[in-house]
């Protein structure tokens, strides 16, 4: 051994002398060349000893005596620039990893900016173009006895994941665009396809039962090299997928890698098999990092399973990410995202497989391939069952319904919908108590609450899972108007098929994606396509497009009373109902028409009117209640008021009443307090919208008047010759107390039947509205700082209420009196309370769960700032 | 899908003054050489009055019917005369030329009934008029301007079709035989032949009297409305013969009149609920619900240009313009 040990050294050793005394091109290339021989390229190769020995002690040695000699000069000594190709093939051809690493670290070293820098990183650029960190990584998977260095490994594992921030930092504006995370990184994931593409062909090269169950062995047994001769590992592979993903670069990594794991893996078990490998020997810290890139960019369920096999029975850290983090940690709920294009099989493929279903898989794709996923396999569907326990619990549970920020309801309610589409009849039945209890109680809480949406999903979600829980039940049937949303959940909540793998279908995407529109625009000209259909008529009469018909209705025959009491005594005693229906049509006219009429019997009229049942079906009843109860209490604002808010604490209401009473009051502080309403009070209670000739008309003669009036006037002063705005003072003025304070006199007195500080905290919240509304529109009233005194008390006392339809109430109320009170006023008489509102305000703004709360808060801030603000120049003088 | 339907069209404008329930319509067209027609309007009290749909006011006001109501008027083709048939058994003609009126003529009625007239103006000098004759099922047909009785229609003694309700002359193209067709208290219509006084042809359409017909003398094809929910549309075939080719039930009952634009593309019809409906006459596909008037709609009448005027019990008229007219 010792001869040629000292045969190689020797050589390293005079060429490094030469490299660094000679000046001579000519010698120091040939010097070079005879290096190269134990690269192994050349004919006249070097014996597998000797190239294996220079490869492993000298060969980085030698590199950094390279880098040390690169200067513009020593490039010169040849001509042509034959010297630094030389230079650089020792780099190129070379073991990568350790050429890899020289390179790294001179750069690393090299002064900011050079000669050397630039010259070392356009080699590291040629570097990567040549496919040389393939090299780099199969090196790693080829070491035959574990990971022998560890550090070596772990150091290299840096440097191809951190390549791009270094390089970003050492060359600042000179950076090379290979450079560049968003095309570094896809190249990576090009590279280790290369390699995965290598442990593949050394697979399957050797066709012995021994390598098979090599394979299988690859498979079991975790972290750990099986000995072998063309034995490999991927586990460089994965950190590297792993580090890559923890550093945020999943969508640049996994968008090359998936689609092209998703065609290979497809039909070869061999690829699966090292696919299943690679995701497996991810370490633990990347394990979320790497799923969620998977989950993300997998285009269905079916292509996740067949790149991650069972990977959540095999790994504790995989299972904890898919169950838990995915579903109740990490939302990310983007309404519609558009498919990354690096993987354009997604929305084409799923487009192809059912027209219907898109909307709902194209905007929660994550979910769906997630839950797929679990579905897909008997082993992983225990997971899948206890997945939707725990949603369902986390659905219902009272404190996350008001905690938990909207979005991430939503996700979790449509998790749930997808859970049960996958799952079977048989299972779900098996765990029907247990479900049912959980599902009961979060629909109950969910029903409780005060904001719509949640409301809503409570609604959808419980008419979903009661029917497939416990189907033999009565169906639960909820109203709730329909939008994209529930749409969109509904959809959700088919089950699905088994599609027949619509993820390969990439190629087709284009056609598919451009018959889309194409079957739009034709559904829109539907009308005039039509006409062609039909070829014995020729003349275009077709293109009489109708009219809007719907007014065409029924017309009534029976007489409507035409004094307001008869409409009184045709509401009260009369069983004929078409009669009781006219009478409440043309209630509101009459009483705009004669207010003294109606003045005599207001109390009375708006007593029958709030115990008006809808005893036929009377189109836009509640409406036409509404409105004729706001104009009795405007037309006789004192008494009426005093009653409603009267009835507003009485005992026996329905919270539908009390609500409708608050509406009510909000609607006529609205209608009294509007500038110039005597003017045109009576025009609201024209029955017939449509009578009124058309817009056109009207504007057309007036502006002929108005030009001829303009005409023939002689002005003396040019002062504005716009028309004023109507003015008039607030009739709201003299009744605001009426409609105010006996409001806030009981709410914190319970009843049997309600409880505002209880239960009924729906009706508190619609409270703290209204006086709001009130406060804000008793602008400009003498009342105004009293009410402004008891609505901030009124807030101080409930300001820590758990519901944020109450809080949200509460906010605009403290907006409403700082947009309200005069600014001098509420600083002589109200500044205690509005010092405490404020630093509960600001407590507000940073720490409340619910986003509209928060704003509102916000508000409520800006308004106090610009109050100072008011405040500041007239206090400095 | 598709589009949103429009909303309801609004009037282009409306003609207030006629200060008590418009009967009658008619459209005069070009006349005094005029760029926009005349528009001649019957009211409950008896009066006519001639607006211009130029300035959109009243021209002239006629008065010839004693206060009694107006509830037909026409215009000859040659010269500008007038006819007006009024409740007071009066059927008046005026002369309108250079801004006279004055009624030249007049023809006492011998009938109370509802029925309004029907001219054919074949030739320059006479003209045939139909109107409801003396018994109360009969049609008189007199030969003007010389108010010669040239016959009248009497349905045979067991047919008991009840009063004319209204009447509609016509001529075919092909043969120079007038016809007169007639809708009957009954709910039928006939088909006369004037020459030999027979009825051509009967069916029944209605349940209920007719109150309007309109015939498309081109396609031979016509339509009549009743006090009934139903509007029926028949045709005439080559043995003159009428058959019921459908029916289009209506959501609410009454129908005043029917008309059909002159351009044969649309129809419009005068509700008893206050509503004018427009109907696509080859499809009968309903094009729109005119929701204007707050009083029935008594009368309509279109011009050669394709606008609608339509009369109604609340004392306006209104003036549409729905798809433009080829």
């Amino acid at each position: 051994m010792d001869p040629e040990v000292s045969a190689v050294r020797l050589t390293v050793w005079e060429a490094v002398h030469i490299l660094s005394s000679s000046e001579d091109g000519g010698r120091i290339f040939c010097t070079l060349g005879s290096l190269k021989r134990y690269l192994g390229e050349t004919e006249n190769s070097a014996l597998p000893e000797e190239q294996e020995e220079f490869a492993r002690i000298h060969f980085s040695t030698f590199l950094r005596c390279l880098v040390g000699k690169l200067s513009p000069d020593w490039l010169e000594l040849l001509p042509d620039g034959q010297m630094e190709e030389l230079w650089a093939s020792f780099f190129l051809e070379g073991p990568a990893d350790q050429a890899f690493l020289v390179l790294m670290e001179s750069i690393e070293g090299a002064a900011s900016p050079s000669f050397r820098l630039m010259k070392m990183a356009r080699l590291l650029a040629r570097f990567l173009s040549v496919g040389r960190m393939a090299a780099v990584m199969e090196g790693q998977c080829r070491q035959q006895a574990g990971p022998a260095f560890p550090l070596l490994q772990e150091t290299l594992l840096t440097k191809v994941v951190g390549l791009p921030d270094l390089l970003g930092n050492r060359l600042q504006r000179e950076n090379l665009a290979t450079f560049f995370p968003q095309n570094y990184f896809p190249l990576l994931g090009e590279e280790v396809l290369r390699v995965l593409q290598v442990v593949v062909d050394s697979l399957r090269g050797s066709q012995t039962p021994i390598f098979r169950s090599q394979i299988l062995r690859l498979h079991h047994v975790q972290g750990h090299l099986s000995p072998g001769g063309l034995d490999c590992s991927v586990s460089f592979l994965s950190q590297v997928l792993g580090k890559a993903c923890v550093h945020g670069r999943q969508k640049e990594v996994l968008g090359v890698l998936v689609p092209r794991l998703t065609v290979l893996t497809q039909g070869s078990c061999l690829w699966q098999r090292v696919c299943w490998c690679l995701v497996e020997r991810v370490p633990d810290w990347a394990m979320e990092a790497v799923l969620k890139g998977f989950v993300e960019a997998a285009p269905g369920p079916e292509v996740l399973s067949r790149l991650l096999g069972n990977l959540v029975t095999k790994s504790k850290k995989a299972q904890f990410v898919m169950t838990r983090k995915l579903l109740f940690l990490q939302y990310s709920c983007t309404p519609r995202p558009v498919p990354p294009p690096g993987s354009p099989g997604r929305a084409g493929g799923v487009c192809l497989a059912d027209g219907e279903r898109t909307p709902a898989l194209s905007q929660m794709p994550m979910l769906q391939s997630l839950l797929g996923y679990l579905a897909m396999d008997s082993q992983r569907r225990s997971l899948l069952m206890q997945a939707l326990k725990e949603l369902l619990e986390t659905w219902g549970s009272s404190s996350a319904i008001r905690h938990v920020p909207l979005v991430q309801q939503c996700y979790v309610s449509k998790a749930i919908l997808i859970c049960l589409a996958h799952l079977g009849e048989a299972e779900l039945r098996d765990n029907q108590d247990e479900l049912l209890a959980s599902l009961m109680e979060g629909v109950k809480s969910r029903l409780d609450s005060s904001l719509p949406p949640v409301r809503r999903l409570g609604m959808i979600v419980a008419e979903v899972a009661s029917a497939r829980i416990h189907p033999e039940g009565p169906p639960l049937k909820f109203q709730y108007e329909e939008d994209e949303l529930t749409r969109e959940m509904l959809a959700l909540a088919m089950p699905q098929p088994t599609a027949d793998s619509p993820s390969e279908a990439g190629p087709s995407f284009a056609p598919v994606s451009g018959e889309t529109p194409d079957r739009e625009t034709v559904d829109r000209s539907g009308p005039q396509v039509g006409p062609e259909g039909s070829d014995s008529e020729l003349d275009s009469d077709d293109e009489f497009v109708p009219y809007d018909m719907s007014v065409d209705r029924e017309q009534r025959s029976s007489k409507a009373p035409s004094y307001v009491r008869g409409c009184l005594e045709a509401l009260t005693g009369s069983e004929d109902w078409e009669r009781w229906e006219a009478a409440l049509r043309a209630l509101e006219g009459l009483i705009f028409r004669s207010p003294a009429a109606t003045q005599e019997v207001s109390v009375e009229l708006a007593k029958v009117l709030l115990h008006l049942e809808e005893k036929t079906a009377v189109a836009g009843f509640e409406g036409l209640r509404q409105r004729t109860l706001v104009a009795v209490t405007v037309t006789d604002p004192a008494r009426v008021a005093e009653y409603l808010t009267a009835q507003f604490y009485a005992l026996n209401y329905s919270l539908r009443q009390r609500m409708d009473i608050l509406d009510v009051l909000t609607l006529a502080a609205q209608e009294l307090s509007r500038p110039g309403r005597l003017g045109k009070a009576p025009q609201r209670g024209s029955p017939d919208p449509g009578s009124q000739p058309g817009g056109a008309v009207v504007p057309a003669w007036r502006a002929v008047v108005e030009e001829r009036v303009r005409r023939k006037t002689r002005r003396f002063s040019k002062g504005s010759v716009g028309r004023a705005p109507a003015v008039g003072p607030n009739e709201f003025n003299s009744v605001a107390g009426y409609f105010f304070f006996p409001l806030l006199q009981h709410f914190d007195r319970p009843l049997v039947t309600f409880d505002l500080l209880g239960g009924d905290q729906l009706v508190l919240g619609r409270l703290a509205h209204t006086l709001g509304a009130l406060m804000y529109l008793a602008v400009n009233t003498t009342v105004a700082v009293p009410m402004g005194k008891a609505l901030l008390e009124f807030v101080w006392a409930l300001r820590f209420h758990g519901d944020v339809y109450v809080r949200r109430g509460l906010l605009s109320a403290v907006s409403a009196v700082l947009l309200s009170v005069p600014a001098e006023r509420l600083l002589a008489d109200l500044l205690d309370e509005l010092l405490e509102a404020r630093s509960w305000l600001g407590d507000v703004a940073e720490k409340d769960p619910d986003e509209d709360c928060r704003l509102l808060a916000v508000k409520a801030l800006l308004l106090l700032e610009k109050l100072r603000d008011k405040l500041l120049p007239l206090s400095s003088p | 899908m598709a589009a949103p339907p429009l909303p309801p069209p609004d009037p282009q404008f409306v003609l207030r003054g006629a200060q008590s329930a418009v009967h009658a319509l008619h459209f005069c067209e070009g006349a005094q050489g005029q760029g926009r027609p005349l528009l001649l309007s019957g009211s409950l009290r008896g009066l006519v009055h001639i607006w211009s749909l130029q300035t959109r006011r009243v021209v002239a006001t006629l008065d010839g019917h004693g206060g009694q109501c107006v509830t037909w008027l026409q215009t000859l083709p040659q010269g500008p005369q007038l006819l007006s048939q009024g409740r007071d058994l009066k059927l008046c003609v005026w002369d309108l030329a250079e801004g006279r009126n004055a009624v030249v003529d007049s023809v006492l009625l011998e009938s109370v009934g509802f029925c309004r007239g029907s001219v054919l103006a074949g030739g320059l000098q006479r003209w045939m008029l139909a109107v409801p004759g003396r018994g109360s099922d009969e049609v008189q047909i007199l030969e003007m301007p010389s108010k010669t009785s040239v016959c009248s229609l009497k349905p045979e003694a067991q047919a008991r079709p009840g009063m004319p309700m209204c009447l509609q002359l016509w001529q075919a193209d092909s043969s120079p035989r007038p016809l007169l067709l007639a809708g009957y208290e009954d709910g039928s219509v006939a088909l006369w032949d004037i020459s030999s006084r027979k009825v051509c042809s009967r069916v029944a359409c209605h349940t209920e009297p007719v109150m309007g017909l309109d015939f498309d003398s081109q396609e031979a094809r016509g339509v009549s409305g009743s006090a009934e929910k139903t509007l029926a549309v028949w045709s005439l075939d080559e043995q003159q013969a009428l058959q019921v080719r459908g029916t289009h039930v209506l959501t609410n009952p009454g129908i005043a009149d029917v008309k059909i634009r002159p351009d044969r593309r649309i129809l419009a019809t005068a509700g008893w609920d206050h509503r004018v409906r427009v109907f696509h006459w080859r499809t009968m596909k309903p094009l729109a619900v005119l929701a204007f008037h707050s009083a029935i709609v008594h009368c309509m009448a279109f011009a050669a240009d394709g606008l609608l005027a339509t009369g109604s019990g609340d004392q306006r008229i209104s003036v549409w313009s729905l798809y433009p007219c080829t």
